[in-house]
């Protein structure tokens, strides 16, 4: 990729300092670089300690699983985040909307605005969940919207994490490394605070507890336990919220509840925010081999008698199929145009979109609709012309397997190199908190960044790293 | 006709059981073509956790093991009005989209001999053709006791050539699916002429007919169901219907007996 022909957020295309980093251009220019190369080192040590603090792994195992972080925080305006957080509020409406229908009525699907095999066809569909309202009507308590930016005003939503989104402890951490190491900095500009995420989390949750449950809800965190890989985020947030962290094992039905082992006997819990995914979470209703869910609770939740959050099969709204219908989804159900822009898709499924797709492989990115990982898909301006064709005629022989997109010039942000500053591609996840209550959305959220040159690859699993992400009081 | 039942199961365990739920779809539902004047659940050794309505509007009870117990006894009884309406359910009702019949599950996908079977079936209009698989899968399948196993799928049967009324249930909705139809599987209970004293639940299947709405195919007594039949729970398949899903820790040695009795008033 040509680097000018992309936006930079800190220098934008020409080259020009952009308003919100000038604060903290000028704090830049009169710092040694030898001082911030060793607070660069600093860092990384905190986050070792932390890192081995949080995992029950060994020493060794613990530093393979850190992901690298980079001092230089990404800047974000007010008046940039207003319209981000507008359009963020609007979509997680129509998401919630969107599932509450598809679990009941099906009015969408009735209008013609989504074709039914969308739904029918979906192993995301859950057919357990059709006809249970969830306490307070929410179904996503915890979205994270993966947003990329273009230009100056310019987003895309890449992906909606309706599930379990992970990263939020990380959006904490490198907040509070960031207040340790450079306070100067947190004088000179006024950032808004990301620390009460977890105080609001546990508002936002109890706000969602069964109907019946009047006094302080009990509230827990349930994880698959130490193996998995993001144990240390769940150990984290439960300590945060001052809440129990429970594994399936911990919990019985007990007096028509869901209930945890304490030592003064069962204790029923009101609300459970699960870290364990929906075809693990009851043996007796879904998967039988399962021994990290809790045999039962979906009996529990459809007799109303527990919050689940993310409630069960909101998968349905965050896969790839639906993804490219998202535009009419926020339409149907808000009534208002999408405020941020979906990722233009072609469905191979439609012979005009295929016939395009067919013509211009060679500048788009080509996906499985239910593909995931990265596997099975074509990077048209990376792909020699042997790749191209051999695509090509899988593409032809099963076209509604595939969408297809252009490649995206994502926006740069600088980072601390050994050099000093330079422009590394990012994404941004914010968090939102849903509840009968409203929505909030943490001003800033989790910055990845591909720490390789010129790579567009943001995952930790191939060299991403991550950064404090800020948004400016205006 | 006004229909008496008693349903009881015994579970005696040679080690005390020491933790267990049973999800119970034992309770018959109320509708149009039946009316459920009383109906009792009790039980001894377990307590009763909660109830609820599902997906397919089956009245679900969860109960769970009292502590360190060796026998659980559950006990149901009640009455039950049916209408004989020649097996004719009528129109789809409740939150599933009839869409959702039209799946196949594990148990009930077709596979070549189901398939075999449904290129058999003749017929003018849709109920002829679901009356002429009713009579395919009746003499393709023979109705023998012990010889299936209760996680057979529809294509074990037709292999085997033999099943019992699950298993007939289950090749009935497998092609009835295949053939087009949404369909479903019931579990409930039947009046026989010849004695009152069964010792398991009966199970049947229902197709979907434009027009007419839910019509039922009960293979084992090549019928429609009449006024003798008594619906409790439905689903895709037999695992969304059973009377009875459990899981427990402890309580090895299971010994299950049933009894079941259903008497005309």
């Amino acid at each position: 990729m040509n680097e000018s022909q992309t936006f930079d957020e800190m220098w934008g295309r020409e080259q020009v300092l952009r308003p919100p980093y000038e604060r903290f251009h000028e704090w830049f220019e009169g710092e040694d670089i030898a001082r911030l190369r060793a607070k660069q080192r600093e860092a990384e040590e905190v986050f070792r300690l932390t890192g081995i603090t949080f995992n029950v792994y060994g020493r060794a195992e613990a530093e393979e699983r850190l992901i690298p972080f980079d001092i230089i925080p990404r800047i974000i305006s007010g008046r940039e985040w207003q319209k981000l957080s507008r359009g963020i509020e609007q979509r997680v409406q129509a998401i919630n909307a969107f599932l509450y229908d598809i679990y009941h009525r099906q009015e969408i699907v009735k209008a013609g605005r989504i074709p039914q095999e969308m739904v029918s066809r979906n192993d995301a569909f859950l057919p357990q969940m059709i006809g249970v309202k969830p306490p307070g009507g929410v179904y996503t308590h915890i979205v994270g919207i993966d947003l990329v930016r273009t230009d100056d005003n310019e987003f895309y939503v890449l992906e909606d994490n309706a599930r379990t989104p992970s990263g939020v402890s990380y959006m904490l951490e490198n907040r509070e490394t960031m207040l340790q190491m450079f306070p100067e900095l947190f004088s000179r500009n006024r950032v808004q605070p990301v620390q009460t995420y977890p105080l609001d989390l546990r508002r936002s949750l109890a706000a969602c507890a069964p109907a019946d449950v009047d006094e302080k809800p009990t509230i827990a965190v349930l994880t698959p336990g130490i193996y998995n890989s993001a144990y240390f985020e769940h150990a984290f947030l439960a300590d945060q919220m001052g809440v129990e962290l429970v594994e399936g094992q911990d919990l019985r039905i007990v007096g028509g509840k869901v209930a945890m082992r304490t030592t003064e006997g069962y204790r029923p819990i009101d609300v459970l925010y699960r870290r364990v995914d929906d075809d693990f979470l009851d043996p007796l209703n879904f998967n039988p081999e399962s021994a990290l869910g809790i045999p039962g609770i979906m009996d529990v939740y459809r007799a109303g008698r527990i919050t689940i959050a993310n409630a069960p099969g909101t998968g349905i709204a965050d896969d790839k199929a639906i993804y490219s219908y998202m535009p009419d989804i926020v339409e149907f159900y808000t009534g208002e145009k999408a405020i941020l822009e979906n990722v233009p898709t072609w469905r191979c499924s439609e012979p005009e979109a295929l016939a395009y797709v067919l013509d211009n492989l060679h500048d788009l990115v080509v996906k499985e609709v239910h593909g995931s990982g990265g596997y099975g898909m074509l990077i048209g301006p990376t792909s020699t012309r042997k790749e191209i064709a051999a695509f090509r005629d899988k593409l032809k022989a099963r076209p509604g397997n595939y969408i297809a997109q252009p490649t995206l010039s994502l926006s740069t942000v600088p980072i601390f190199t050994q050099k000093g500053l330079a422009p590394r591609h990012v994404d941004l996840r914010p968090f939102v908190l849903v509840s009968p209550a409203g929505i909030k959305i943490t001003p800033g959220g989790l910055t990845r960044v591909a720490l390789k040159k010129g790579s567009l690859v943001v995952n930790s699993s191939q060299g991403g790293g991550t950064k404090d992400t800020w948004v400016l009081e205006d | 006709m006004r229909l008496k039942i008693r349903h009881t199961t015994r579970y005696a365990f040679d080690d005390p059981v020491i933790y267990g739920l049973q999800q119970l779809r034992k309770t018959p539902k109320n509708g149009p073509e039946q009316r459920v004047i009383a109906w009792k659940t009790t039980v001894e050794g377990g307590v009763k956790e909660l109830s609820f309505e599902d997906h397919h509007r089956n009245t679900v009870e969860l109960i769970s093991f009292e502590k360190d117990v060796t026998e659980l006894v559950v006990r149901c009884e009640g009455e039950v009005e049916v209408l004989d309406s020649s097996g004719v359910i009528g129109p789809h009702r409740g939150p599933s989209p009839l869409w959702l019949f039209r799946r196949a599950t594990p148990r009930t996908r077709a596979g070549q001999g189901c398939r075999a079977l449904v290129r058999e079936v003749k017929g003018e209009g849709d109920l002829d053709r679901l009356h002429a698989l009713l009579r395919m899968v009746h003499g393709a399948v023979g109705y023998e006791i012990g010889v299936s196993r209760p996680d057979w799928t529809a294509e074990d049967a037709v292999t085997a050539g033999k099943g019992v009324c699950q298993d007939h249930a289950h090749v009935f909705v497998a092609c009835a699916r295949e053939m087009g139809f949404p369909a479903r599987y019931v579990s409930g209970y039947l009046m026989t002429g010849d004695r009152v004293q069964h010792e398991a639940s009966h199970a049947w299947a229902e197709a979907h007919v434009e027009g007419l709405g839910w019509v039922g195919f009960d293979v084992s007594n090549e019928m429609s169901p009449d006024e003798r039949y008594v619906r409790v729970a439905t689903g895709l398949d037999y695992a969304e219907a059973a009377p009875v899903t459990g899981s427990r820790m402890g309580g090895t040695g299971e010994a299950l007996s049933v009894e079941i009795e259903v008497a005309q008033q």
